[in-house]
């Protein structure tokens, strides 16, 4: 059909528009041509709607079920719902990189609408280091993972996507994954585009913290969403695996909250310039190393990677021309960056640089623990592995170090900071959260001491942050002080929303970490078994359910308390016909205090099935302490300082 | 990011984990058992430990473990004897030996170094900022008091 051929053509001329966009402002902005800059803006909206033709070309190539693109055939099928349609555009190799480049140039275009109050020079710079990131990804696309390459021979039906991925909150993760990733390359750009100009002030702060803001909220959703997705459909109740491909989405999530924490320094007290743009830099350059280790299979085995060695090097170059390029400009010009601000020793400003330190290193540990098999292998010849124990033990401390220097940390005043002060500001909440600790590690029955602390920890940031927005409303009455608390700037109510959700998500893995009930039995039809406080029956297992694309043996278990009926849940087993594929539906309860977790298994000889049972205490606050987290990215973002910035852009757009 | 998480299920599911005709008669050695079994790689999975996988041998590693643990192994024998029959890539927790010394330190020496500089950095610009801040005041008190 044509409109695959349209969507081919669109996205060659992407990567010709991309060049012009890569080169033309750079020039434009060393000369100070006008003209040249401004073709800036032009060349990334015209790429923005030449790369979305493409991608809805392969959309529509997905949905009509055109198996004459290989592409199609081999992640899709006609029986498929339509939603998993859609999601299979990005549910592969090629089209998920074709997704990556539309967000890349819809960023670029962002810039392009919304920069009217940049200085025209950084303008041109940011568009020209977008256009080049463009230019490497649109290459790559079409030189070694066309979406768009035809059958000769089309065949009658697709081979389907991989049934897990069949799954509304898979379908999203990736998106939201990809903005992230991406969104940090505005911070990058930004980052470049300072050191050519050699001119980093409180005004590129504003600029650069929103994105790197946004790209933070995005990649805190994804993992969020990648994580309840393992939570509830993997069959076990785990929710994070120090996987490679997790620990790819981890790296960048915790340099982004490094960059939007030291961002503010820049931007509050003209201070730590060197060190952000270092940080941005950075958080870009393991976004593409999350891609490379993804894409390229290089962790999984170094097999994988010498099966496909063109994607694997083509990435590895573009890390080393973008990150290797951006971190040789830094070495030369990041000297030249002046501070402004002067600061004690003790100030916020100094605990910023701890969160810094501790993030960082905690990403640097999540690095080295996941390319070390590669390393042993190369160096020594060892084959070994590093896996969630290694992670568990040298990856936690430091953010428990972080959290317990949070509260303290952000009470601290600027420049100068009082710890004796804000010591006694946060004496109630230490007893607080010390005596809840007491208060588990009394109740629990088990002698793990990491519930407690991990409740104890948890509280001391929630309420933590909670009396720091207390404290910042003066020293009237009550009503007075709460009517005031109302009024303070979105930026502390992001802040505090924040850091509560930080404190939730410990709290929870702690929790579910320690807590956790499981059971494993053969259950015979009829028969009831004790599950904690909990009674739960097997009511009945039928066999041989026709899904949409699936057969499904489906248990029926009915589950009471002391009499009571609490729910009824029905965990299947599917296998889909066309990939060949068995999974576990697990049937789940979400409560407030606990999730009751299902599934059942095989028959056994008995004619008994084996069914496993969990509780799984505090599951959904691990996620909504994650949404808390975006939340207060997401209110930090429309406090006043950012509004304005924007409407003096458009302001000045009109007058210009 | 898709490929590989479909590589990882695609090999472990479904995700039975430990089986009940596998287990130990003795609770607490079987709590142990599966202790370890949690630190112990599946061989043929990404990423997984054989407590959580139904590959075949994982469950051949979770008998052989509970072989060792029967006959009275302590749980560093037990885990010797399956390093010596796999190889030290069934450990997914791994040994500080050799080179690994560096995986376990690198956290730790980069914060002390990083934090060494930063204190550092912070400290010299703090002093400076006092030192220029002083000299003035000081030289104001100096003419103060020498009366010029």
């Amino acid at each position: 059909m044509m409109i695959t051929e349209l969507g081919h053509f669109a996205l060659v001329l992407a990567l010709a528009v991309a060049l012009v966009q890569a080169v033309v402002p750079l020039v434009g902005a060393a000369r100070g041509w006008r003209g040249w800059m401004g073709l800036g803006d032009t060349a990334a909206l015209l790429q923005v709607l030449l790369v979305a033709v493409a991608f809805a070309a392969l959309t529509h190539a997905f949905v009509t079920s055109d198996f004459s693109l290989a592409l199609v055939t081999g992640n899709s099928h006609s029986a498929k719902p339509m939603l998993y349609k859609i999601s299979g555009v990005w549910g592969n190799h090629e089209g998920s990189l074709l997704l990556w480049s539309l967000i890349l140039a819809s960023y670029g275009a962002a810039v392009a609408i919304w920069g009217g109050g940049l200085p025209p020079t950084l303008r041109a710079r940011v568009l020209a280091v977008q256009g080049a990131i463009g230019v490497a990804f649109l290459a790559f696309l079409l030189f070694t993972s066309n979406p768009f390459l035809r059958l000769a021979n089309p065949p009658f039906d697709g081979q389907d996507l991989n049934p897990l991925l069949q799954d509304p909150g898979l379908a999203f993760h990736p998106p939201f994954l990809y903005l992230g990733y991406v969104g940090l390359s505005m911070a990058f750009s930004f980052a470049i585009a300072a050191l050519i100009g050699g001119r980093v002030d409180a005004a590129w702060a504003r600029w650069v913290r929103p994105w790197t803001l946004a790209a933070w909220i995005f990649l805190t959703i994804g993992i969020a969403m990648g994580s309840w997705w393992a939570y509830y459909e993997l069959g076990w109740g785990g929710f994070w695996f120090w996987d490679p491909v997790e620990n790819a989405s981890l790296m960048p999530w915790l340099f982004a909250a490094a960059l939007l924490h030291s961002a503010i320094v820049v931007e509050k007290r003209e201070s730590l310039k060197a060190w952000t743009i270092l940080l941005a830099i950075l958080g870009f350059g393991f976004s593409l190393i999350g891609t490379f280790i993804v894409r390229s299979g290089v962790i999984t085995s170094v097999h994988a990677f010498a099966n496909d060695p063109e994607r694997g090097v083509f990435i590895l170059l573009i890390l080393a021309v973008f990150v290797g390029g951006g971190l040789t400009l830094f070495a030369a010009r990041g000297a030249a960056l002046q501070a402004k601000g002067v600061f004690g020793l003790v100030s916020r400003e100094s605990a910023l640089v701890f969160n810094n330190l501790l993030l960082s290193v905690a990403a640097f540990v999540v690095f080295i623990g996941t390319i070390w098999p590669l390393v042993a292998e190369l160096f020594w010849d060892r084959k070994l592995s590093v896996g969630a124990p290694f992670f568990n033990a040298a990856f936690t401390p430091f953010i428990v170090a972080l959290a317990v220097l949070l509260p303290l940390g952000a009470m601290l005043a600027w420049k100068r900071g009082d710890v004796p002060r804000a010591g006694r500001a946060l004496v109630p909440v230490l007893l607080l959260s010390a005596g809840l600790a007491a208060l588990a590690y009394s109740m629990q029955t088990q002698r793990s001491a990491l519930g407690p602390i991990g409740l104890g920890l948890g509280a001391w940031v929630v309420f933590g942050s909670l009396a720091d927005l207390w404290g910042r409303t003066g020293r009237q009455g009550f009503g007075e002080r709460l009517a005031r608390m109302t009024r303070l700037p979105r930026a502390d109510w992001g802040k505090a929303t924040a850091h509560i959700g930080f404190g939730i998500t410990l709290f929870a893995v702690a929790a579910l970490l320690s807590w956790k009930v499981e059971d494993i039995r053969v259950v015979q039809p009829g028969e009831t078994f004790p599950l904690g406080r909990y009674d739960v029956t097997l009511v009945q297992v039928q066999t041989d359910l026709q899904g949409p694309n699936y057969l499904a043996t489906q248990a029926e278990l009915r589950v009471t308390r002391n009499g009571p009926q609490v729910t009824t849940l029905f965990p299947e087993k599917r296998v889909y016909p066309v990939t060949r594929m068995p999974t576990t539906e697990a049937a789940i309860d979400y409560g407030f205090w606990r999730d009751l977790y299902l599934v059942i298994g095989d028959q056994q000889e008995n004619g008994g099935w084996t069914v496993r049972s969990y509780i799984e205490p505090f599951a959904n606050w691990l996620w909504a302490g994650c949404l808390i987290m975006a939340l207060g990215g997401g209110i930090s973002l429309t406090d006043r300082r950012y509004r304005l910035a924007a409407g003096a852009a458009k302001a000045k757009a009109v007058t210009a | 990011m898709i490929r590989a998480l479909l590589l990882l299920l695609a090999l472990a599911t479904p995700v039975w984990a430990v089986e009940l005709d596998e287990m130990l008669a003795d609770p607490a050695q079987e709590a142990r058992a599966r202790d370890l079994s949690k630190g112990l790689r599946c061989l043929v999975c990404r990423n997984e430990n054989i407590d959580d996988s139904h590959a075949t041998i994982a469950r051949d590693l979770r008998l052989f473990l509970r072989e060792r643990i029967a006959a009275g192994d302590t749980d560093e024998q037990a885990i010797a004897a399956i390093v010596a029959r796999y190889g030290e890539y069934v450990l997914l927790n791994p040994t500080t030996g050799g080179a690994n010394i560096l995986l376990w330190l690198a956290g730790p020496l980069l914060l002390l170094l990083g934090g060494g500089i930063a204190v550092a950095t912070l400290r010299r610009r703090a002093v400076a900022a006092e030192v220029t801040g002083l000299s003035e005041e000081e030289q104001a008190r100096l003419r103060e008091l020498t009366g010029d």
